[in-house]
């Protein structure tokens, strides 16, 4: 039996050795709002974090996350940032928005007033389509309203 | 008043004439400007529920029951299915259906592209059925694949006949002019990559009925091809998308997944998802075909063009259509002596599916380039050569139903008078210079397209309606249309869209047609019951209904009276209004376009080939602009789109065998944040007074039209080097480069 902490509650799962965190938090927990996007760690969409520091659930494996708290958009739904995206309208589909704002939770929370090639540097493994991109920066810039 | 008329439909630059059931738009357009809710910043209804997680996309569902099915897929470019056995997979643990090739008609034993479906398999989780599908044994025989464009149009292969566009006489305009510049442009195969991957469930009812939950653009579309290609009556198909994670034009059709989902899902008599992986996503489900463009122009020596000659080799694939990619040098410029051919080459690559604007995004890099090699030779300001060429009408003999392009220019100015600093900021090897590009585009619409409006005691309103927000924002759009007409606050306005069985009609989610299909369908329901709302109110409050109106969630009085709208509402019980309303039919003979231009400001290292974009100034002409808070967002995300297929995009295989190589997203290279430069969005926000009772156009398009041609003009105004090629990867800039003679760059 695998014992996780998410979002500050205790879980646990029957997963095989060899599933991905991703998988488990989606499919076993139903927290979909985690998105799968490439399974190959490219897109930054299924964004969750680990003792606060962003990882990419589709290329973790869920028996490697040990006593870490996990993290799940889930458990940042109150967050400022998430707002502050609205108001920006950083978001267009919003498909990779939880992944961006689980990011942008990492970023601000390491530096509540990063400048903007902070937030290009640390933002950039979170890939939008849309190209919602300069809103994004200007959400995080104003995330705390 | 309904009535039957033959009308012409526009989807994407492709125009057929059908009859058509419409009924009659009897509303006056509102006035310009910002009214109370339209014309203002909104934020998206659903943006909360989008950006918290709770949203459920077509990758979310999972149905009681519901098996997972993987997909082989042809591993070779044209192959011949010798001999195939499937009883290894059907065996397997978990798997509970398999379909091979003729079982269903998107399963194939000759496939033509690498990607080509071939069989398939369901089982209890994607991980078992992904492994059952290696255990099918498959006994190929590789053929020789057709790879190169042009040998498929010397030898016929084509994907349809060749369009040919004339007016005047091509020859005779090249011999009077004084100056004549010919030169070859290409543009790449690029893939939309969707965040979300094309993806269905399909579900059999014990009735014969079948529920598609899908990611689309489209669902009334979805809804007749499935019932039509398995013979069945089209509302005997229920189809449901409330939240979708991109398209871009990917997403029209029901694709092959899900009428594999749908024969597996028998065969088992278990719902069925199909969900492509993201290396499926860049081989099998279309992309934008790359081009070869030979152009001429001729001018004469004040600028003015006699001659636009193109002659296109569209790389369609294995299947799609040959897109309009002379479309832009037919419509943009007053010029007497045009022609264009069009050649759709079929090859044993993955189809080309519409991709934003398909065949103008690439004719107008062609074209806006020739153009500005024109000027240069003339020694003719960029701006004042397209000015000089404007076209007042369309060269068919149809006027435009609004055309505002002069005024883009006008507010264009401020942007290109930043000439002259951009040119000082040059600094050692980093050369920086100004470029601009026209954009032409349809974008119109059409009927037919219905909603309702429902409201009830407790005073909000409801828009129904089976259209579908694809990420750009038409739900937000249709509310403030319908608060607009009803004098409501945005907060007492819902929508309720995405599903074919619980809404009407809505007209596809491609071609800028949602606001300038649907908006109009809107208002006038919302219009209905806000009639029935002041027919109540004049009897409740002894007025006559000419005196009453809906403003500020009230019902107002012409003598001063007024009354909040919620209090009449409370007198309906548990009773509704129920509005309904269609969209009108398009001005007949009338030419409805979309416009633009943008500016952009480019930084080239001379020395390493590397090109960053510095700032893209965008103004458009839509019509009248619903969100211009949602606005500005479609305009950025146009040009950040573009600047990747401009700069770093690229489906590349191997020339060989035609095998896709750029299957991953490390591969396949989007633009980032870091990617991003300065954009300014600007509108002529004029509504079209032609255009149904809104006047507004769609703007999903049209952005992304002239992005790659302005950044190579600014390329060669800031170092002389005809870029004639996307994307401009650092070796094609050392090339122009080189070409020019300009910069030091070692042989």
């Amino acid at each position: 039996m695998l014992e996780l902490s998410i979002n500050g509650g205790a879980y646990e799962s029957r997963a095989e050795v060899g599933k991905t965190l991703l998988e488990v938090l989606r499919d076993e927990l139903g927290l979909t709002g985690t998105k799968l996007a490439c399974g190959e760690g490219h897109c930054g969409a299924c964004t969750v974090l680990l003792d606060g520091a962003p990882a990419l659930s589709c290329i973790t494996l869920a028996h490697t996350v040990g006593t870490r708290d996990v993290t799940t958009i889930e458990g940042l739904r109150d967050h400022p940032l998430v707002g502050a995206f609205v108001r920006a309208d950083a978001l267009q589909c919003g498909f990779c928005t939880p992944g961006q704002i689980v990011s942008a939770v990492a970023l601000v929370e390491a530096n509540p007033s990063p400048s903007r090639d902070e937030i290009r540097h640390r933002m950039a493994g979170n890939i939008c389509r849309c190209g919602a991109y300069p809103r994004i920066e200007e959400a995080i810039l104003a995330w705390r309203g | 008043m309904a009535r039957l008329i033959k009308t012409e439909k526009e989807v994407e630059g492709r125009y057929e004439e059908t009859w058509v059931v419409v009924e009659e738009d009897v509303l006056d357009q509102w006035p310009a400007g910002p009214l109370e809710v339209v014309g203002r910043d909104a934020e998206r209804i659903d943006g909360l529920e989008r950006a918290r997680g709770e949203a459920l996309y077509t990758a979310d569902l999972k149905l009681p029951g519901m098996l997972h099915a993987a997909v082989l897929r042809s591993p070779y470019a044209r192959a011949h299915v010798k001999r195939i056995d499937l009883e290894p997979a059907l065996a397997a643990p978990g798997v509970r259906a398999v379909a091979g090739p003729g079982d269903v008609h998107v399963l194939t034993d000759s496939p033509g592209y690498p990607g080509q479906a071939v069989a398939a398999v369901a089982a209890e989780t994607f991980h078992q059925a992904r492994e059952a599908v290696k255990l099918i044994d498959v006994e190929w025989d590789v053929l020789e694949p057709l790879l190169d464009p042009e040998e498929a149009i010397a030898r016929g292969e084509l994907v349809e006949e060749p369009r040919r566009y004339e007016r005047g006489d091509l020859e005779r305009g090249l011999a009077e002019a004084d100056v004549v510049v010919e030169a070859e442009y290409r543009t790449q195969t690029l893939l939309h990559n969707s965040m979300e991957t094309h993806q269905s469930i399909c579900r059999w009812h014990g009735d014969g009925k079948l529920d598609v939950y899908i990611s689309t653009q489209f669902i009334w579309g979805v809804r007749d091809s499935v019932a039509s290609q398995l013979g069945l009556n089209p509302d005997d198909v229920r189809v449901v998308c409330e939240f979708m994670g991109g398209g871009f034009g990917s997403k029209n059709g029901p694709g092959d997944y899900t009428y594999i989902g749908a024969e597996l899902a028998k065969r088992s008599g278990r719902p069925v998802k199909c969900a492509l992986t993201r290396r499926e996503e860049n081989t099998a489900t279309g992309n934008r075909n790359a081009t070869i463009q030979r152009l001429v122009a001729g001018a004469k020596a004040d600028g003015t063009l006699t001659a636009l000659g193109g002659d296109y080799v569209n790389a369609v694939g294995w299947a799609g259509f040959s897109p309009m990619t002379g479309g832009p040098m037919q419509y943009l410029y007053a010029c007497d002596n045009v022609r264009v051919v069009e050649h759709g080459a079929k090859l044993n690559t993955p189809p080309n599916a519409a991709f934003r604007a398909p065949g103008f995004v690439e004719g107008t890099f062609g074209l806006e380039c020739i153009l500005d090699e024109l000027a240069a030779k003339l020694g003719v300001d960029p701006l004042e050569l397209r000015r000089l060429n404007y076209a007042d009408d369309d060269a068919d003999g149809r006027s435009y139903s609004s055309k505002n392009l002069a005024e883009c220019y006008r507010l264009a100015e401020p942007h290109w008078a930043r000439r002259d600093d951009v040119h000082a900021r040059s600094e050692g090897q980093w050369k920086r210079g100004i470029g601009l590009a026209s954009q032409v585009w349809f974008g119109g619409g059409g009927p037919p397209s219905y909603a309702w409006v429902r409201i009830g005691a407790d005073g909000r309103a409801t828009v129904v309606t089976a259209m579908q927000d694809i990420g750009t924002g038409s739900r937000t759009a249709m509310a403030q249309i319908a608060a607009e007409e009803l004098g409501l606050p945005l907060d007492r306005v819902d929508v309720v869209l995405g599903d074919s069985a619980r809404g009407p009609y809505a007209s596809i989610s491609a071609g800028s047609s949602t606001i300038p299909s649907m908006g109009p369908a809107v208002r006038s329901a919302a219009a209905d019951a806000g009639r029935q709302l002041l027919e109540i109110a004049a009897q409740r409050y002894d007025k006559e209904q000419r005196v009453l109106s809906l403003k500020g969630g009230n019902v107002v009085s012409q003598d001063g009276g007024s009354w909040p709208l919620a209090g009449l509402c409370e007198l309906l019980g548990d009773g509704q209004i129920l509005g309904s309303g269609a969209r009108g039919p398009n001005p007949t003979g009338m030419r409805i376009l979309t416009f633009g231009v943008q500016v952009a400001e480019v930084a080239v290292d001379v020395e390493t080939g590397e090109v960053r974009v510095e700032r893209v100034a965008a103004i458009h002409d839509v019509g009248r602009i619903v969100n211009p808070l949602g606005a500005r967002s479609q305009v950025e995300g146009g040009i950040v789109q573009a600047i990747g297929h401009t700069l770093s995009e690229d489906r590349l295989i191997d020339p060989q065998t035609g095998i896709v190589l750029t299957q991953t997203l490390d591969a396949y290279r989007m633009p980032t944040i870091a990617d991003v430069p300065e954009i300014v969005a600007e509108f002529v926000d004029e509504p079209d007074k032609h255009l149904t009772n809104l006047g507004s156009k769609g703007l999903g398009e049209p952005p992304i039209i002239p992005t790659a041609a302005a950044i190579a003009n600014a390329i060669r105004d800031a170092t002389g080097a005809d870029v004639r090629s996307v994307p401009v990867t650092r070796e094609e800039m050392l090339r122009a480069l080189r070409e020019a003679r300009v910069g030091a760059i070692p042989a």
